[in-house]
């Protein structure tokens, strides 16, 4: 939950490899069914893809590609629609891997006036239930 | 992420819906009157949001006299953290894969 308006999950790692080998395994379908599902991944904005495995299928639709720095799909599964990105920098020794899922499109937030402040609520609330329930 | 939270998720993915939510959290309890004078919406779809709302447990209703009060229902969300959890769970598990995979890779 880096952001305050948003509902969303931040895995951060440093990565021992250049950016552009990372590159390829975040967008070559053979790579991507190693690590992640089975794909007909293209980077292509607004190629519309599905990742499957044993447990169902996620329906995504890629939104931006900047090749060896960012990578944006959506990812709708279980009825909620979410957005994936992938930000890559690199570093002295290889490259910071991002990778943040947003459980809601921004362009649905700003739907409301008023709404970030409602958000800011929203995530204080939810962090008050995970203290309670810890 | 057990279907169990599909209502929860479907009911908070539409805007209008969610806006009325987090107005109820924002400000606490509120008549549909009250919520339909600042919503962009007819008094009757207010009405109808609020029922899919209650329906997923997220709002109370309380009638007094002839009107009818809702309030915001917080602990509702816990799946919503659970989501959070277990997303975050996954994708640890995914990078430990992808550094797999890397280390494999010709150089």
């Amino acid at each position: 939950m880096s952001k305050p308006e948003t509902l969303s999950v931040v895995v951060e790692r440093e990565i021992s490899y250049p950016p552009e080998k990372i590159w390829r395994a975040l967008t070559q379908p053979h790579l991507i069914e190693e690590w992640l599902m089975k794909n007909d991944f293209k980077p292509v904005v607004d190629h519309r893809f599905n990742l499957r495995a044993d447990w169902g299928a996620v329906d995504c639709q890629v939104l931006a590609v900047e090749p060896n720095k960012t990578l944006s799909y959506t990812w709708a599964a279980y009825g909620l629609e979410s957005v994936v990105t992938w930000t890559l920098t690199p570093t002295p020794t290889g490259t910071h891997l991002r990778m943040e899922q947003s459980g809601f499109r921004p362009d649905q937030q700003q739907a409301y006036q008023g709404a970030k402040y409602g958000w800011q609520r929203f995530i204080a609330a939810l962090e008050q239930i995970v203290t309670r329930t810890d | 992420m057990p279907n169990a939270h599909d209502a929860l998720f479907r009911t908070l993915s539409d805007p209008t819906r969610r806006a009325l939510f987090e107005r109820l959290c924002r400000e606490g309890e509120q008549t549909v009157g009250a919520l339909t004078a600042r919503a962009k919406i007819s008094q009757p779809a207010v009405s109808k949001h609020l029922g899919v709302l209650k329906q997923a447990g997220l709002v109370r209703d309380r009638h007094e006299g002839r009107q009818t009060h809702y309030s915001a229902q917080l602990g509702a969300l816990a799946p919503l953290v659970e989501w959070t959890s277990q997303m975050a769970g996954f994708w640890q598990n995914r990078f430990d894969h992808l550094e797999d995979l890397l280390k494999r890779m010709d150089q």
